[in-house]
């Protein structure tokens, strides 16, 4: 009974390794540069962000039902509270298991592989990344990488490159995610960064903003750095508001319908 | 002694409000989309009143084959109407739709208290947030969406309107509807079909594509009209969102009896224009004496006209001819002069003199291109039944003095020109009596006519007619 679904299982990942072929993998190196955060102001110094690897794409469910089955307390039906709340992996609706006694186990169909994993909490996207010898990119990291246009490391001022990310706010939640890598890689290779979903970051928490986004450029500015327009150096700069608005609101347990992620290192890890 | 009975006293004047609030009836608020209005609170205690509140994205029509993602409190825009009563304690719900990708929070302007609930309900998606306030203040309040960026949340439509009913209530009327005004930025200008995207730049330019009543062109016009019947009172509560434009709410053919100065207390009476900032209401309320459609408009007017700000009120019933007649009568206007009147000014240069025939010629073509070709066309050919022909015209030769009366005096009723009968009206030109003279020479000289001069002093004598519509 166990070695049937060991066997299921084995051959459900023979399928989804065709699939891989088609599929961008891999990690691209963002060399070490600067980025100043949205709340700084115009001459306050910049952070430096060292040298990391950060996957081209993020993490499908593919990738993640491939985790799940190795590190079975991750599964849809082992889930600890603590570490997710209920709408964990709510996309994943097909019955991976034949066998009528067994629970059935829910996976990911075949449509759902290669989009991003979503409805996963900052616990489970850690544990995923941990278990590749990876880790969740800090904030400054995802900025510096996602400043990058198509053709420059910084691209913010290019004409329509904040209107591009804007747009896809502008479009309603699909049903189902896109595939990933559907859309043009930027300077750095890396895909999806802006356009398909939200990422979790390390210290997606550290961003200490009020949830009262106007008062946060006040005196209080030590304490809540999350500034509000008044103390940003770009006010229209209003993609990066609104990432830094999502954060804020967020908690670990917290899993959504266009929240994923993807990992970072230090040194290149090969799958 | 005396002490404590002053403490006793402190200490139940601090206690009360708290065991006051915990005691207070328990309701459920009504809340309703617009334009409709929850029913007025028949109440005269303070209660503890639960609103639930859900924020939603998702695509609606703003306009004939246009298409927005609508940010809303509620499902539409603007957000549900919520009415509590002065003194009630609120314990407000906001859930965030799980499909959401923003965060969302609100801040209504009924709240005292840092950032008027915005602190306190910052709602990641799929989640909902729990806070209580009181209401102090009665009015008419905006509600909306604080999270950054501000702008973009508000421009998407996240706003609605809270009233907190006054204790003593407001006066007793047949109807009341919700209104309440939004400026809209696509990248597609007005009316380019599709899903339209937000556009930053035009929204910090302040350069609206669509102004709108209650979130798109047409949602207070044809079937969506608001009604009323004649001699009935009607309530409007108006808000305007924004983010960026002020309204100048008007109704087309009413007047405002009363109109509460920005939603607060003040009482403004017989008022045609209130100004509807944004995050800010007003409530206006008219008896309708006459029947027909009323356009609700903002009357900064290109707005109204050309970006969808335009609602309407139909009102059914027997018309009040004594209020307003309807048209009577369409008649003749025939004034003295139609182009302007001189008034004695010695600094006017004095007019040209033609002092021969050929002058006469070239001064006269020029008056009547300017004068006189609009109706009886070039080379005068007249135009069909209306304006008779100069070319050739045995009317016109036939009699140089009443050609000359014509010009200067007017004419109107049945003439035969050519053999065509023409019924129709020719006002009096306010032409010097050398200008006259110089187109008369102009017209019979010309276009197979007989030829003749007409000299200025001919004009000067010729009498007025004592009946100009009998004159034929």
């Amino acid at each position: 009974m166990k070695l049937k679904i060991m066997s299921l299982i084995a051959l459900t990942c023979l399928s989804y390794a065709l699939a891989l072929n088609s599929q961008a993998q891999g990690m691209a190196k963002i060399e070490a540069g600067e980025y100043r955060p949205l709340y700084l102001s115009e001459d306050s110094p910049m952070v430096n962000v060292d040298t990391f690897w950060l996957d081209i794409t993020p993490t499908t469910n593919q990738d993640y039902w491939l985790f799940v089955n190795q590190k079975t307390r991750w599964r849809k039906s082992n889930i600890v509270p603590i570490f997710a709340e209920s709408r964990y992996l709510a996309q994943w609706n097909t019955p991976m298991d034949v066998n009528q006694n067994a629970p059935s186990i829910k996976g990911p169909s075949d449509g759902q592989l290669l989009s991003p994993v979503n409805h996963v909490s900052w616990f489970a996207a850690q544990a995923y990344c941990q278990a590749q010898g990876k880790r969740l990119p800090t904030v400054a990291e995802w900025e510096r990488a996602g400043s990058a246009s198509e053709t420059q490391a910084y691209g913010g001022k290019e004409e329509g490159y904040n209107q591009t990310i804007l747009e896809w706010y502008s479009t309603p939640t699909k049903k189902s995610l896109n595939a990933v890598a559907q859309n043009p890689a930027n300077f750095w290779g890396i895909y999806d960064l802006h356009g398909l979903i939200w990422e979790w970051t390390e210290d997606f928490n550290s961003n200490l903003s009020t949830g009262e986004s106007r008062g946060d450029s006040s005196l209080d500015q030590n304490l809540f750095c999350g500034s509000g327009a008044a103390g940003a150096v770009d006010p229209s700069d209003y993609a990066a508001f609104m990432r830094f608005a999502f954060r804020g609101s967020l908690k670990a347990v917290y899993t959504q319908a266009n929240l994923g992620f993807r990992c970072a290192s230090n040194k290149e890890i090969y799958p | 002694m005396k002490m404590r009975k002053a403490l006793l006293g402190l200490l139940t004047t601090v206690l009360f409000p708290l065991s006051a609030s915990a005691d207070l009836p328990k309701v459920d608020a009504i809340l309703l989309p617009p334009p409709m209005v929850p029913p007025a609170l028949d109440r005269d205690y303070p209660a503890r009143v639960k609103v639930e509140l859900e924020t939603v994205e998702k695509v609606m029509t703003m306009a004939d084959g246009v298409e927005y993602n609508f940010w809303t409190f509620g499902g539409q825009v603007p957000g549900n109407f919520i009415r509590v009563r002065e003194g009630d304690q609120i314990d407000f719900n906001l859930s965030n739709h799980p499909s959401s990708k923003m965060p969302h929070n609100i801040d209504l302007h009924a709240v005292t208290g840092p950032g008027g609930g915005a602190t306190s309900s910052f709602t990641a998606p799929g989640h909902t947030s729990s806070f209580s306030f009181k209401a102090l203040n009665p009015g008419l309040f905006v509600y909306h969406c604080a999270t950054a960026p501000v702008g973009m949340h508000i421009a998407n439509g996240m706003y609605g309107l809270i009233f907190v009913e006054p204790k003593e209530g407001l006066s007793k009327v047949d109807r009341e509807y919700y209104v309440m005004q939004g400026d809209f930025y696509t990248k597609g200008d007005y009316g380019e079909a599709g899903l339209q995207p937000f556009d930053m730049q035009k929204a910090i330019d302040e350069d609206a594509d669509y102004v709108l009543f209650n979130g798109a062109v047409g949602a207070l016009t044809g079937d969506n009209a608001l009604t009323a019947n004649v001699g009935e009172t009607v309530r409007l509560f108006v808000g305007n969102g924004g983010p960026n434009l002020s309204s100048s709410f008007h109704v087309i053919g009413e007047i405002f009896d009363r109109a509460y100065v920005e939603g607060g207390s003040l009482l403004n009476e017989n008022v045609q224009t209130t100004i509807v900032p944004p995050g800010g209401a007003t409530i206006t309320e008219f008896k309708t004496e006459s029947a027909g459609n009323f356009i609700l408009v903002d009357h900064a007017i290109f707005r109204a006209f050309n970006k969808g700000a335009l609602g309407m009120l139909k009102v059914s019933g027997e018309q009040n001819t004594a209020v307003y007649s309807g048209k009577k009568a369409d008649t003749v206007y025939l004034p003295e002069g139609s182009t302007i009147q001189e008034i004695g000014n010695t600094q006017t240069p004095r007019p040209k003199i033609a002092l021969n025939f050929e002058e006469q010629m070239s001064m006269g073509k020029r008056t009547y291109e300017q004068n006189c070709q609009a109706c009886h066309q070039v080379e005068g050919k007249g135009l069909s039944t209306a304006f008779p022909p100069l070319a050739n015209s045995d009317f016109l030769n036939a009699n140089h003095k009443r050609a000359i009366s014509v010009v200067k005096h007017g004419l109107s009723g049945k003439i035969k020109v050519n053999g065509r009968t023409f019924n129709s009206v020719m006002p009096s030109l306010a032409l010097s009596d050398n200008d006259i003279a110089n187109v008369l020479t102009y017209v019979l000289n010309s276009w197979d006519n007989k030829g003749g001069t007409i000299k200025a002093n001919d004009v000067t004598n010729s009498p007025k007619p004592e009946n100009t519509s009998s004159a034929h």
